[in-house]
């Protein structure tokens, strides 16, 4: 049996505008998606801001009811038997809020073992343990109003491990913190997933989903629009290379004309200072360099590369495309 | 999960959290004397009964002031700090959640009356002579603990409605006065009798009174009690319907 299940689940919203003539009209986050991640499985939920993830998060953390469609979490419906979903996954969240400024990491600690019920003698060991875990061991009494954001986040996946949950829901959970904060939450995550913990998480860094999931949605506009090993996303969508080209000072008319040429799939201009670079996808087998060069005449060119398309390709794409 | 725990842990967590802001504490602090020295100037011209009678009700203000607008503004902060989804999303129920966020509130409020008769006794000259000092002290003790309970009312509709908070800054005011804080109820017209008995601090006032004057608090002190007690389970049953709607209408987080 799958540990989550998602079926054509839907979430609107009704948004309001004006003082004296108020109208409101309803918005629709989630369209009908439907998933399911399996036990230990590592399901990473990708998509721009505002597609739907922290919202869909939200229902299968039962903080949001739905709109329609159904989902349980180890058999429980997240609407009908909201506390027992409760008892079994922990939430982390990016970001400096979710915790008590005015006390110290280990009260904050105290508090959620208490809310989460775990048994007073197992407290200590088991925050004790998770400081550990994530580096906190030492400053647990100190206020959290003076913590760093990196240890704000480290505290808040104290937190949110703290009653073991089977199913861990990660929004986010990397972002602010620095290369070696995000990696060593990147490798806590993964021998979590060892432990046998199910976890789905959200992400913009396409790079941190690529090594941590084991399969991955992508969700644009509130609809699942792929769905698939980081493996299966990459060679579906960019079936051939990437052809990176620096330019300075393109014009629109010229990325359309290097769109237009034989074996060029896509392309799109990522602004990189003073420079642009065109990413050009290219189809299986497909020569293009002469030609796509040939279209920048007149065009001031940089560095020029071939490679490997990433899941940062993949995801441009399909997201661009929804 | 042990309940009285989870209790005992969540005040002491509020009251800690209370007591380290400079600027609250301060305010806790002499907010009541403001209203205390207010109090016992405007009355000072009178009979020296009334001026008792004003120290009562004053120290009763403070109670119902550091409950009433605080209580509301408790879990709109909690919301503002992101930790309001997490206490939701949390297996315990909410109503313990709560509770020891408004009892810390109350142990505030006994602050405050105590105050206001030290203020009134040191410095206005003001001696509240207590025939029944056990049935004072359970007096005031009933009427921390009723207002926290009414003060429980008022958090839980924030839940829901995020402007909530203001609903009890609305009402610290209309309480002083239909409560018979500062003005005897008997004075009041006879249509708002019945609002008056039907808040929990109309009760405690008068036993504070009863039990200052050696009359026999313990009738009020009951009904006081009892008042707080529905306003409790009327809480408690508003809060499903209300966590209900509110994870419905995505009121939980400010955006």
């Amino acid at each position: 049996m799958p540990v989550i299940e998602v079926a054509t689940l839907r979430r609107s919203y009704r948004a309001r505008t004006g003082v004296l003539k108020r109208s409101s009209r309803d918005v629709e986050a989630v369209r009908g998606i439907d998933f399911e991640v399996e036990r230990g499985e590592l399901f990473g939920l990708l998509g721009p801001n505002g597609a739907g993830k922290t919202t869909t998060i939200k229902m299968l953390i039962t903080l949001l009811l739905p709109t329609s469609g159904s989902a349980r979490i180890l058999g429980h419906d997240v609407v009908d038997d909201p506390r027992e979903v409760r008892r079994r996954v922990g939430y982390v969240f990016g970001g400096d809020r979710g915790l008590y400024e005015r006390l110290s990491g280990l009260d904050n600690l105290r508090y959620f073992c208490e809310l989460y019920g775990v048994p007073p003698r197992e407290q200590r060991q088991r925050i004790g343990e998770l400081l550990e875990l994530v580096g906190l061991t030492g400053r647990e009494s100190e206020r959290v109003e003076g913590y760093s954001r990196g240890m704000r986040q480290r505290l808040h996946v104290a937190r949110g491990l703290l009653h073991r949950p089977e199913v861990l829901f990660l929004d986010e959970p990397s972002i602010g913190l620095d290369p070696v904060g995000a990696r060593e939450l990147r490798s806590t995550v993964a021998n979590l997933v060892q432990g046998g913990t199910t976890v789905l998480l959200t992400t913009h860094y396409m790079f941190e989903a690529d090594e941590l999931c084991d399969r991955i949605a992508v969700i644009a506009a509130g609809c699942i629009v792929a769905q698939g090993t980081p493996h299966q996303l990459k060679s579906g969508v960019v079936e051939g290379g990437v052809l990176e080209v620096e330019v300075f000072g393109v014009r629109d008319e010229t990325v359309a004309a290097v769109g237009a040429v034989r074996g060029v799939r896509s392309v799109a201009v990522e602004e990189r200072g003073q420079s642009q670079v065109l990413l050009v996808n290219i189809e299986a087998g497909a020569e293009v360099s002469g030609p796509v060069l040939n279209c920048l005449g007149g065009v001031r060119v940089g560095k020029v590369i071939t490679r490997e398309p990433t899941l940062e390709d993949a995801y441009v794409e399909l997201v661009r495309d929804a | 999960m042990n309940i009285a725990r989870l209790l005992l842990i969540g005040t002491w967590l509020q009251l800690k959290m209370r007591s380290r802001s400079a600027f609250d504490g301060l305010l806790s602090i002499i907010y009541p004397l403001f209203f205390a020295t207010t109090v016992f100037l405007m009355f000072r011209a009178g009979r020296p009964d009334a001026l008792v009678y004003a120290a009562v009700g004053a120290s009763a203000m403070g109670v119902w002031s550091a409950v009433s607008t605080t209580a509301s503004t408790a879990l709109q902060s909690e919301r503002r700090q992101g930790t309001l989804e997490l206490l939701v999303a949390s297996p315990t129920s909410f109503p313990l959640i709560v509770v020891p966020i408004t009892v810390s509130m109350a142990i505030g409020g006994l602050w405050s009356l105590v105050a206001t008769l030290l203020w009134g006794r040191w410095v206005f000259g003001i001696d509240v002579h207590i025939d029944d000092p056990v049935g004072f002290l359970a007096a005031a003790v009933a009427t921390a603990v009723s207002i926290a309970l009414v003060g429980y009312l008022l958090a839980v509709s924030a839940v829901r409605y995020r402007s909530a908070w203001a609903l009890g800054a609305a009402l610290e005011l209309p309480v002083w006065l239909i409560c018979g804080f500062l003005i005897p109820i008997a004075d009041l017209p006879s249509w708002v009798k019945p609002i008056s008995w039907l808040l929990p601090p109309t009760w405690g006032v008068a036993a504070i009174h009863a039990a200052a004057a050696g009359e026999g608090p313990w009738l009020e002190i009951v009904m006081c009690l009892l008042v707080g007690l529905a306003y409790a389970v009327l809480a408690t049953l508003l809060s499903v319907r209300l966590l209900r709607s509110a994870r419905s209408a995505a009121t939980l987080s400010l955006t």
